[in-house]
Order: C-alpha cells, then structure tokens, then sequence
C-alpha cells in the first residue's frame, strides 16, 4: 500500500466517503495457524464452506481428478486474505481433509 | 422587548432549545432532569415546537437514537443525570468520536450507591473523559443561555464535537429565576439552521460508525484532541457574539474580586453564587477573598486558571465530586493543581471535598474553608489530602 494519508487529510469522524472500501484490506495478519484442503481426501461435502464463519471458502469451478481415479467438477480452496485461521473448518471436516499448520512468514 | 419570566432551571433549558428550534428530542426521564424533555414534550404536544420526540427505554438507546438523529443531520437535543448519564457513557464516547454535534443537558446528580437523587457533580466529572465539550452554568440565565452557545460551538465546522451543559440538579433545576427568554428568531440568527457535517445521505452515500484497524485509529483520536482544543477558541468567539447581541457575557472562566485577593476559592456550579455572596460579607471583615468560576470544564482553560491566580497567595479548589484512590480525591482540584504547574505557578493549592449527595454548602462551610486556607497562606507544606467539608466523623 502506498503512504498512508496522515490525521489532517482524513475525513473526521473517520467517516467513510467511498463504498466497498473494505474490499482495499486484507484481514488474516493475525492468523498463526492456516487450513490447508487436501484435493486428494476431499469429499466435496461443502461443510467447511458452511461453517466458515468469514466466508473463506472459495468453492472453484476447477475440475480435479483424483489419483484413484474420481472426478470432481468442484475444488475447494482457502481464501488466505480473509482466513483467520480459527480452523473451524478443519474440526467440521467429516473426512479430515483440512490440516492446520503453522503460519511462517 | 426581551421576556422575563420566572423559570426554574429545566424549564429555562427547554425554552432555550425551543427557540433553537430542535429538531429531535430523544429523552429518558430522571429525576431531577424529567422536567426539561417533559416541558418539551408540551411544547411538541402544542405545536410550539415542530420536532420529533423519540421515546426510548432508556438513556443508551436515548442517545444512541440522538446519534442516527444527528448522523441524519437533524439538531439534536437530549437530557439526563447521573445514573441515566452513567447509563449513556458507552455511547458519549461514540457520539464524540464520530464528532456529532449534539447537545445535551445535564442536571447533576450524585451517582449511586446508595441511591441519592440529590446534586452533586459525580456525573458530570465521570462524563469529563468522554470527549465531549463540557460548561456549567451557575443560575438560570446561564442555563438558557448556555444551550444556544452550546449549539453555536458544536455545530461550528472548526469544532464538530457533543456539548454538555451542566446545571445543579434541584439547587438550580427545580429552583425559579427571573430568566430572559431568547425568541425564535433571535436564537436562530445567533445559531442558523446549518448542517455543516458529513451526513448520512442517499445522493451522496457514505458510512458512519465503521472499523478502523491499527494503522487508522489513531489518526481520529488526533483529530479530536485538535477539534477539543480549538474548541476554546470557538467558545470565546460565541461568548462574545451571544455578549454583543444579548449583552450576558460568559468567559470561560469568571473571576470575582480576585483582583487584589490573597485566597482565592476555585468552584463549579452555583456554588458560586454562595460563595459570591460570602465573599461581599467577608470583604467588610477585610478578608481578601476572590473567586474563581470554572465555566468551561471542557476544553480546560489551564492558561487562563493559571493567570487568574498568579497574583493569589493560597487557592482553594471545592470539588462536588469525589474520586476515591484518586493521586488527590477532587478531580477539580487534580486539573487545577496541573493547570497551575503547567502555566508556571507554585503549588499553593488545597483541596476541598464538600456538598456530595445533596449536603448543602453553607456559609459556615465557607468559612471552614477561608479559616483552613488562612492557616496555610504562606506554608510551603501543603496537605497532600483534600479536607472533607461538611462531614460527620
């Protein structure tokens, strides 16, 4: 981002004068932990989608063929730039797809 | 030819904001401020008053309704005291920082426990740290009067910020002055019907109330000290204007025969009163008495404390409120003693702790307070405590 504008050129009040201004920021610098979907085990149930309390499941129309051989038409992935990392998902996932692992930046 | 009629000091205030011409009154009764929104509920009922008056159940929704007002660019106006003030502090916080120019009076009350509906200042100190701009009044006349300036340094553009103004509950709500009456049209050409802030508008949308992670919040908390600040200067301009067109004025700070005073008493509220009075009658006696009213409570103004008593030898703060744990006791006397040492002064303060819950100041009070204050003139230990007034051990 570029330099932040300092206390005389803000709006006072904090008032916002732009809508879907939110969509300018990122909101996982406080995860420690991250989800990781395995394509392999996953059983395209949708459950973690429904439980993500932030909406940081991304159902893709991405076609993935296992290594045994099954179709799916669907992927699931992580949308890192939102996930909080609280692994909701990973304790919902019924096929244990989902691993937590550490965050190192 | 301006009306006097005689008016206790919530009926002063609600005229006060009738001729402001308010256009929302969001209220929860409370004794002793019920009379204030009551009165405008009348002038509402009668058509006296074109406004809406939002009933709520109870003094966090009253004030949360006065910010959506407000953020809707109506003029807001709303009243409480003491456990209805305790009640809206979450939201004073919030209506300051999103810089709404309400205003609302407050009828000191002491704060429970135990309950006591009786005047103090608890509330109106324990609402000093809210970001709002802050001046009480010391009779009728300065209540009334007191709304309009108040409107005229909230809505200000260089200010923007909530104003509370402050009467003694029962001393001087329930008590009838002859008080001058500011009509309509002179109200309104002191404080026009203007909405100089952002607000909240469907042909030029914005949002109100939103999050502001780490690398913004602090930059508002900025803007506020600097709108707080300059907010003296506004006031000033306002006393003077309102004194040019209704000839009352009121500094931020009165002085009382402090010109060639030896002790000076520093006091809020209409103590002052008394207190004036003590001094004519201690003057004969050749005591060199003065006071000092604190008008303005917020912004502080430190410099002009500081200067007024430069020339005194020993100065005693009387705070109706008390602070327990607290590095004195009087938060009156803490901002006082800071103002002095900021500005240059010598400590040469002493605290005095009086009136809590309704216990009358009495002239023998007073005269507790000169005999102490006397005892210390020259001393250069001063008691580090305050001196309870009025007490039973």
């Amino acid at each position: 981002m570029s330099k932040l504008p300092g206390w005389k050129e803000l709006p006072i009040g904090a008032i916002i004068l732009r809508p879907g201004s939110t969509r300018d920021y990122k909101t996982h610098e406080w995860r420690t932990l991250k989800p990781v979907i395995d394509p392999e085990k996953c059983i395209r149930c949708r459950l973690c989608w429904t439980f993500c309390p932030d909406g940081a499941i991304l159902e893709l129309d991405k076609p993935y063929t296992t290594s045994a051989g099954r179709e799916f038409k669907v992927t699931f992935e992580v949308d890192y730039d939102y996930c909080k990392g609280c692994g909701i998902c990973a304790n919902e996932c019924p096929v244990k797809a989902i691993s937590m692992i550490e965050e190192v930046r | 030819m301006p009306k006097k009629l005689p008016l206790s000091g919530n009926t002063a205030i609600a005229y006060a904001a009738r001729s402001a011409d308010v256009d929302v009154v969001s209220a929860y009764p409370i004794t002793p401020q019920t009379a204030i929104v009551e009165k405008l509920a009348e002038f509402i009922a009668s058509g006296e008053l074109d406004a809406e008056m939002i009933h709520v159940e109870s003094e966090h929704s009253a004030l949360s309704a006065a910010v959506g007002a407000s953020a809707a660019g109506a003029r807001v106006f709303t009243a409480s005291s003491s456990q209805g003030i305790a009640l809206m502090y979450e939201i004073m916080f919030i209506a300051s920082s999103l810089r709404l120019p309400i205003v609302m009076a407050i009828a000191t009350r002491a704060l429970s426990a135990p309950i006591n509906i009786w005047n103090d200042h608890s509330d109106f100190m324990a609402a000093s740290d809210t970001g709002w701009l802050m001046m009480m009044a010391h009779n009728n006349q300065e209540a009334h009067d007191d709304i309009l300036l108040a409107f005229k340094v909230a809505e200000d553009p260089r200010v923007l910020l909530p104003v509370a103004t402050g009467i003694d509950g029962y001393l001087m709500s329930h008590t009838i002055e002859p008080v001058e009456v500011v009509d309509r049209d002179e109200a309104l050409s002191f404080i026009p019907k203007k909405i100089t802030w952002k607000i909240l508008n469907p042909e030029d949308p914005v949002t109100i109330g939103s999050l502001a992670t780490p690398e913004w919040y602090f930059e508002f908390k900025k803007q506020q000290y600097e709108a707080a600040k300059i907010a003296r200067q506004v006031y000033e301009e306002a006393a003077k204007k309102f004194h040019s067109e209704f000839g009352r004025y009121y500094p931020p700070v009165e002085e009382y025969e402090l010109d060639d005073a030896e002790i000076a008493l520093v006091a809020m509220g209409s103590v002052a009163g008394t207190i004036k009075a003590f001094i004519k009658k201690a003057r004969k006696r050749g005591v060199k008495l003065g006071l000092l009213r604190v008008k303005l409570l917020r912004p502080f103004p430190a410099d002009l404390i500081a200067k007024a008593l430069a020339n005194v030898e020993i100065v005693g703060v009387i705070d109706k409120a008390l602070v327990p744990g607290h590095a004195h006791g009087g938060p009156l006397f803490s901002e006082v003693l800071t103002a002095m040492m900021l500005h240059g002064n010598e400590s040469k303060t002493v605290g005095f702790i009086a009136g809590l819950g309704g216990r009358m100041i009495k002239f023998s009070d007073i005269d507790e307070m000169v005999n102490i204050l006397t005892k210390y003139k020259g001393v250069k230990e001063l008691p580090k405590e305050p001196f309870f007034i009025g007490v039973r051990e």
